[in-house]
């Protein structure tokens, strides 16, 4: 029998905020254990926690980016368990009314777009971090991520592959990146992704019992935690046996999924509202003013880049693949407008020293005017085309302009006529008898003479000036 | 309605309290009588009104996104009846 997968995603998304959801602690990744707590995070009693502004602000962003509905009144809500990273004994999150709903994402896999409903996105905040001892019964707590602000982002079960699941994944993060809420960055943990996933027989409507896979930190985690979980799934159901409804955690190591111990009475998380929080009212003007400080999106980007600049669709995948390289583009673009020419340099050249120094284009050590002034001389004349992909090579490594190299290294090509008739004259003395053919009417003779002038100039004369110069000496 | 002997043991065990037989006893009829007050309230007609989230009727209290100083992970520990290079401490745990 045929199965098909019904695959539903959770995903925390860490926003880069200064400072913690509920306290002014920062918020700055990698600091020393406990250096970033205050009473109000490590809950110490009587303690009030406030608000943070901008977290509302980055949540409304992302909802509004996935076309959600934002509801105008928001509570939050204690959610309770023990467990050392949780200093209260509970989790601010929401619960009955989440930030948003009934939103939507469209992804594109194997040329085919594909739309993945979104069913809600809620504010919370994250838990502190665990290490454990290797040789002793003792775990390790660290409280610094305490209280850094999350946005839960819960999709409906519209995903059908591991590779639809791996390009929403991946669309999340472009999302987060252009809309400046967060890094994304999965092996750091400011994107963290849970994944239900159940299979049914083709064609059926029924979803069949689904497991849930946690500790997935990658990618290709994703995707290889995923293609296993179908695999045992499908095994199991081909073998009349059940599929147990359970956590299970991904052995990245051994390439598993394996069943989470304990946790027995599972989910039952208490919720009520927290009273030291008042609700939060979100009026049209609000979201009037945050959907206008929205960036361009990267759809969006891509359809209008088609149309003002008639690229290819490969092209514009690497060019709206986030915001700072379309910002570099169109730098670039506006000092130099030939659109074709630099997205195939952008493209080919940059992309490829960019992957080699293993570095992203905001830190690309050549500027967008620096590619400009590089396009310019090649347009102009002064360099050729061959010679500007070595050049771009030096301007990445040394910082320098294309000007200073060109200048330091005598790249430019040979236009001086007086430099020239002195190197003209030379080759006409050394070669007496290809000049008395080329009189005697053999002026296919050119090409060689010509040949021996760029020989010479070690191939910097500039041809048609050559060209222009010789035949005027040959015909006194 | 009335709370089950097995209801109070769960919830006890949530909250990670081990109680005798006899406070058992005891929370069972004191929870009861709490349930009889809100069975009362229940006989009230509440359709068309908002769930009361907060007896205070304030919204929208910010902070605006700016640090300020932490405690000293001295400070921060101070309270910890175990603590080690700077962390908690705690029964393993996995």
């Amino acid at each position: 029998m045929d199965y098909e997968a019904v695959i539903g995603l959770e995903v925390h998304v860490q926003l880069q905020t200064a400072t913690k959801i509920f306290c002014p602690c920062p918020t700055t990744f990698g600091a020393l254990a406990n250096t970033h707590t205050c009473p109000v995070c490590i809950g110490m009693p009587g303690v009030l926690p406030v608000l943070n502004r901008k977290v509302v602000e980055f949540a409304i962003k992302m909802a509004l980016a996935v076309n959600c509905d934002i509801a105008p009144f928001n509570v939050f809500a204690r959610k309770h368990y023990f467990y050392p990273d949780l200093p209260k004994g509970y989790q601010i999150s929401q619960y009955e009314s989440p930030l948003a709903e009934h939103g939507w994402l469209d992804i594109e896999v194997d040329g085919r777009t594909r739309r993945i409903g979104i069913t809600r996105i809620h504010m919370e905040e994250d838990a502190g971090k665990l290490m454990h001892d290797e040789n002793r019964p003792v775990s390790y707590v660290d409280l610094n991520r305490t209280g850094v602000p999350l946005i839960e982002i819960v999709s409906e079960p519209d995903i059908r592959s591991p590779e639809e699941a791996v390009a929403y994944l991946k669309k999340l993060r472009q999302l987060v990146r252009y809309l400046g809420i967060s890094d994304g960055n999965m092996e750091e943990g400011s994107m963290r992704c849970d994944a239900n996933i159940s299979l049914r027989p083709s064609g059926q409507k029924g979803y069949g019992t689904r497991s849930e896979l946690k500790n997935i930190n990658s990618f290709r985690h994703v995707q290889r935690a995923l293609e296993y979980e179908i695999r045992r799934q499908t095994a199991l159901l081909l073998d009349g046996q059940d599929v147990v409804q359970e956590t299970r955690l991904w052995d990245a190591a051994r390439g598993v999924t394996f069943p989470m111990r304990g946790k027995e009475e599972a989910h039952d998380y208490r919720y009520f509202p927290d009273p030291d929080l008042v609700p939060v009212e979100i009026d049209s003007a609000w979201l009037t003013r945050i959907r206008e400080e929205l960036p361009e999106l990267p759809d969006a980007k891509r359809i209008r880049l088609k149309r003002q600049y008639g690229l290819s669709d490969y092209d514009l995948e690497i060019l709206t693949a986030s915001r700072s390289m379309a910002d570099y583009f169109e730098g670039c673009v506006a000092q130099f407008p030939h659109p074709k020419t630099v997205s195939n340099w952008i493209c080919v050249e940059l992309v490829r020293l960019l992957r080699q120094g293993d570095q992203e284009i905001d830190t690309c050590p050549v500027s967008p005017a620096g590619l400009a002034g590089l396009l310019e001389m090649i347009d102009n004349g002064t360099i050729s085309g061959k010679m500007a992909k070595d050049i771009l090579q030096q301007m990445y490594h040394t910082k320098k302009s294309a000007r200073e190299i060109v200048e330091e290294q005598g790249l430019a090509q040979m236009s001086d006529e007086s430099q020239l008739r002195i190197v003209i004259e030379r080759v006409m003395e050394g070669h007496p008898k290809e000049v008395e053919r080329y009189r005697a009417g053999k002026t296919k003779v050119l090409g060689f003479l010509v040949g021996q002038v760029m020989r010479e100039t070690r191939g910097q004369a500039n041809p048609k000036k050559v060209n222009e110069l010789l035949e005027k000496a040959l015909n006194p | 309605m009335k709370i089950t002997v097995s209801e109070i043991e769960h919830v006890a065990d949530l909250a990670r309290l081990s109680l005798e037989r006899d406070e058992i006893k005891d929370l069972s009829r004191q929870l009861n009588n709490i349930l009889g007050y809100i069975a009362k309230l229940e006989e009230l007609d509440t359709g068309g009104i908002r769930p009361t989230t907060h007896a205070l009727e304030l919204t929208n209290v910010f902070r605006e996104d700016r640090s300020m100083p932490s405690l000293s992970v001295d400070e921060a520990l101070s309270n910890a009846p175990e603590h080690e290079k700077g962390m908690f401490g705690v029964p393993k745990i996995i």
